[in-house]
């Protein structure tokens, strides 16, 4: 576990201090480039901006109604079988369909629980390690007309669980 | 699909509201999140930003180009219907390589590129009817759907706002259990290769 905390201290720094030196190596004008693709990431910000606020809003209706609760206490047998707090599992079943519906239910749980709780922490990692599945599948078979999807759901379903093992564990190591 | 999503959340949580007695907060609290939404876009301006920056600058470099050449090899062996030097291997491992470095808007062209080009090659083959997918489809998606990206850095900014102590603890964990499904998703996918080879089914 120490090691791989620390690749946590490191690899940004490193990922940095790397593409700088290969910047100056291959004569790019550093500065220009980045401040060029800091712009366009202004704009990839300002986009999602609009879905953020619906979203949030959306999850503030959940939330503040009780639903959510109700929610987390109906599943919390499965929760306490997978050893999964219960309040992570509706981000897991919505982050299925919508990464942003799952990252406004994600930021409720860090308001709530903490971002460096177990809690926190496990719903960091599973939200580092899956991908909105029905969302990606959707939009890439649709563009070609695929309707049977074969091996693709099953495949994608166990690739899932198995990142979400593995930030369960991790997160119970690093949560202590 | 957000348009269900998004309704239901509102008309569900307004309901049970009304039911549980919880209607007087949600008025303040609907608000509270909207504003709440704009907060969080100002602290993603300054990491999204800085990160696309970077991405820029490895881009301009060659950087970026060079990646996609170097998991070519590994293609062959990941897309067995696919023939050496067709024109798809660039496509796939342009969205391969966009995803890991978290380059979301660079990834989707090059993937539904990618998709086009399996039908292409799906349909040369005639191995799968017109609206069934390929066995390369298939492993193209999961590895897709399995996560790619390294650095999580959409979550990092989430974690800094929300007042972490250390919002980037998380990368080197974030990193194995990335590998744990994407190595899940290879095996899976070699494994029904291996099984149904070029039959369907």
């Amino acid at each position: 576990m120490k090691i791989i905390l620390f690749l946590s201290d490191f690899l940004i720094p490193l990922v940095v201090f790397y593409i700088i030196l290969y910047g100056i190596f291959y004569k790019v004008a550093i500065y220009d480039s980045f401040v060029k693709g800091v712009k366009e990431g202004f704009h990839i910000v300002v986009g999602i901006a609009p879905t953020l606020v619906g979203l949030m809003a959306g999850v503030a209706a959940i939330r503040y109604s009780g639903f959510l609760e109700g929610l987390a206490k109906l599943l919390s047998p499965l929760g306490s079988l997978l050893q999964i707090p219960a309040p992570i599992l509706p981000v897991i079943i919505v982050r299925l369909f919508s990464a942003s519906a799952a990252n406004s239910l994600v930021l409720d749980l860090f308001r709530e629980y903490g971002t460096d709780s177990l809690i926190g922490l496990m719903t960091s990692l599973i939200m580092s390690c899956t991908e909105t599945l029905f969302y990606t599948l959707s939009v890439y078979y649709m563009s070609i007309k695929v309707t049977k999807t074969r091996w693709t759901i099953p495949g994608a379903l166990f690739s899932m669980a198995a990142g979400i093992g593995a930030s369960v564990v991790l997160a119970y190591v690093m949560a202590g | 699909m957000l348009n269900y999503l998004w309704g239901a959340m509102l008309i569900i949580g307004i309901v049970y509201a009304a039911f549980s007695g919880n209607l007087g907060a949600m008025g303040d609290g609907l608000l509270d999140a909207s504003k709440e939404a704009i907060d969080l876009c100002v602290v993603m301006l300054g990491v999204v930003g800085f990160w696309n920056g970077l991405m820029e600058i490895a881009k301009d470099a060659g950087l970026i180009d060079k990646l996609t050449k170097a998991i070519k090899p590994i293609l062959r062996f990941l897309f067995p219907g696919v023939p050496e030097g067709d024109p798809v291997q660039e496509d796939i491992a342009t969205n391969m390589i966009a995803n890991m470095l978290g380059l979301g808007w660079a990834a989707t062209p090059s993937g539904l590129k990618a998709m086009q080009g399996l039908e292409r090659l799906k349909q040369l083959g005639g191995a799968y009817g017109a609206d069934a997918a390929s066995n390369d489809m298939c492993m193209f998606l999961i590895i897709n759907i399995s996560s790619l990206q390294l650095i999580p850095m959409n979550m990092i900014a989430y974690r800094s706002q929300y007042g972490s102590v250390s919002s980037t603890v998380i990368v080197g964990p974030a990193l194995i259990a990335t590998g744990v499904s994407t190595l899940a998703a290879v095996l899976f996918g070699l494994a029904r290769q291996r099984l149904y080879s070029d039959s369907g089914g």
